[in-house]
């Protein structure tokens, strides 16, 4: 196939789909084994300075923040991340963990924009390359299909292109041009989901974002879910398990895990919270301040939600959208 | 009854969403428009979000592109992937974006003001605009008006316009027919010329000047003649739009 445009952007994980498959063989457990364990210990084990992870969902929804603030109290360094996601990404910013950023939208929408993200790229600290929020989850798809890139009619002409490391070819069937995604291999994935069983089974309710084909382009897997439930519910109901257990490493139980942030069906975003958060973070004290006061002052996720208190919680499952 | 500008483009927008359309909404402005459209106009019209949401009822306004307001009671609740592949079959009629640059071409920025390895301002990045505008068959922008935001050049091309003029989508690869169909600003409609794919003015909003729009552009516009003068919105509009659409007051101010 004739190369006809190659974007100038890094690329910043090798899309080796034959060493995943190998890495799929002989690393992943097939055996029912519990994998229930605390945020601490997931993070621990799972996640090494310079590893490229990735988080699911989107802006401040189903957004794994118990399993975030964990991996800010350990301080993993050097971290290249996927930047689909929103408020995850921001805090990493924030607490100075990250080298190298695939960015697709940093930003919080009606509130405004990131002021971590302005900073950090403003003053070039990360690398960043650019990406379509369907450019970057075809990159998973590509990962999750096994193959080594994926064709599609995305991003094609634009700067967005040309910051990326996609490549634009001639089809080889019909002599158009489309633009080639490198599939995108994450070294961790971390996932928030409604309810996981003690083997990673895992349901997801409302909108499936990109988690499906996230859970299947991660190495490691890492689920945090509002709810336990046992084995024998997710076989009741086999057709709502969106990610098998076999594709997980760690099941952490974490109600409230998305705060500040929503889960569907479950409890609203904390919309206070959020702008104190956006308020502080326009400084680098008050970065500081926030990140002291909400994550390293706290020992754990049960610590964090005594800290924002029953009473709100109770407030913002009130607040939930219904059915 | 008096409005604001922002009322007033919100009402424009809306009245471009026809009933039984597909329409991709992005965030901020677009989301308000689409839920007056649906409790005026457009009842049945099939509001699309990036990240699953099909067919929602947009009761209250959704602030995010992910968020449960995107799909209550929708039709389906589905993940990016299908949504975008959707847009890629062709079933999505029209795409409503915002943007913080555009070019006489139709081409918008919201990534970097400046340099990209040491920006001036760094904004959020394409997030699914690009395939909003590269996707769906008719693009439709809302922004505000101003000159520095309307400009002979972006520092950036996030999302397709027509690039650099006639053809020039087909020869990048992007599925043909389609591109930018209108521009709904502050001050003005605006569409694009077929045959140079350059911005032109179509209708001033009322109490708008030609000058004021030329003004504020900064590029040279071509003019449609005779020149239309938008509608102003209804009194109904209004009140749905503020104690319906945007009851908590994110974008319009009480």
């Amino acid at each position: 196939m004739e190369i006809v445009f190659e974007g100038k952007g890094e690329l910043f994980q090798k899309p080796d789909i034959e060493e995943f498959r190998k890495f799929v063989r002989d690393k992943k457990n097939r055996a029912f084994s519990p994998k229930l364990m605390g945020e601490k210990e997931a993070v621990e084990k799972f996640i090494k300075d310079g590893d490229y992870i990735g988080f699911e969902l989107y802006g401040t929804v189903r957004a794994p923040m118990s399993i975030v603030r964990e991996i800010v109290r350990q301080g993993k360094k050097n971290l290249r991340l996927a930047g689909q996601g929103l408020m995850e990404i921001d805090f990493l910013l924030a607490a100075d963990l990250v080298d190298t950023l695939d960015i697709t939208y940093v930003g919080y929408e009606v509130l405004g924009l990131s002021p971590v993200l302005r900073r950090t790229c403003e003053s070039g600290r990360v690398r960043v390359s650019e990406w379509s929020n369907a450019g970057m989850s075809w990159r998973f798809k590509a990962t999750a299909m096994g193959v080594p890139f994926i064709p599609v009619r995305s991003m094609l002409g634009t700067d967005t292109f040309n910051y990326s490391a996609a490549k634009v070819v001639k089809c080889p069937f019909t002599g158009m041009k489309v633009c080639l995604l490198p599939a995108l291999i994450l070294d961790v994935g971390i996932i928030h989901v409604h309810k996981a069983d003690e083997y990673g089974n895992c349901v997801i309710e409302g909108i499936s974002g990109f988690a499906i084909e996230m859970a299947r382009a991660s190495k490691r897997l890492i689920v945090s879910a509002e709810e336990i439930v046992p084995a024998e519910e997710i076989r009741r109901y086999p057709e709502r398990t969106c990610i098998p257990y076999f594709l997980v490493d760690a099941v952490v139980h974490a109600p409230f895990g998305s705060h500040p942030g929503e889960m569907a069906y479950l409890y609203e975003r904390d919309e206070e919270h959020l702008k104190t958060m956006l308020q502080k973070f326009k400084t680098e004290e008050g970065t500081k301040e926030y990140l002291d006061e909400w994550i390293y002052s706290c020992k754990n996720h049960e610590d964090y939600l005594e800290k924002v208190g029953t009473k709100r919680l109770m407030e913002l499952i009130k607040q939930k959208t219904g059915r | 009854m008096e409005y604001s500008k922002t009322e007033l483009m919100i009402c424009v927008a809306s009245r471009l969403m026809e009933d039984y359309s597909t329409c991709f909404i992005g965030t901020g402005i677009p989301m308000l428009a689409a839920s007056l459209a649906q409790k005026t106009h457009a009842p049945n019209l099939i509001p699309i979000f990036e990240f699953g949401g099909i067919g929602a009822i947009l009761e209250k306004l959704p602030r995010a592109v992910g968020e449960a307001r995107t799909f209550y009671k929708a039709l389906c609740a589905t993940g990016i992937c299908d949504i975008m592949e959707t847009a890629q079959r062709g079933f999505i009629d029209y795409g409503f974006l915002g943007g913080a640059q555009i070019d006489p071409y139709g081409n918008l920025n919201t990534t970097v003001i400046g340099e990209h390895k040491k920006p001036k301002v760094r904004l959020p990045g394409s997030g699914g605009g690009n395939d909003v505008g590269s996707l769906c068959w008719r693009t439709i922008i809302i922004m505000k008006h101003e000159k520095k935001r309307f400009l002979p050049k972006v520092d950036f091309i996030t999302t397709p316009g027509y690039l650099t003029g006639p053809d020039a989508r087909e020869k990048a690869g992007l599925p043909e027919e389609t591109g930018p169909y209108r521009v709904v600003t502050d001050l003005a409609v605006l569409d694009f010329d077929e045959k140079t794919k350059k911005m032109r003015l179509i209708s001033l909003h009322p109490g708008v000047k030609l000058e004021d729009v030329l003004k504020n552009t900064g590029f040279e516009l071509l003019i449609k003649e005779p020149l239309e003068e938008t509608k102003h919105p209804t009194e109904e509009e209004l009140i749905i739009l503020r104690e319906e659409v945007d009851k908590e007051g994110y974008y319009i101010k009480k």
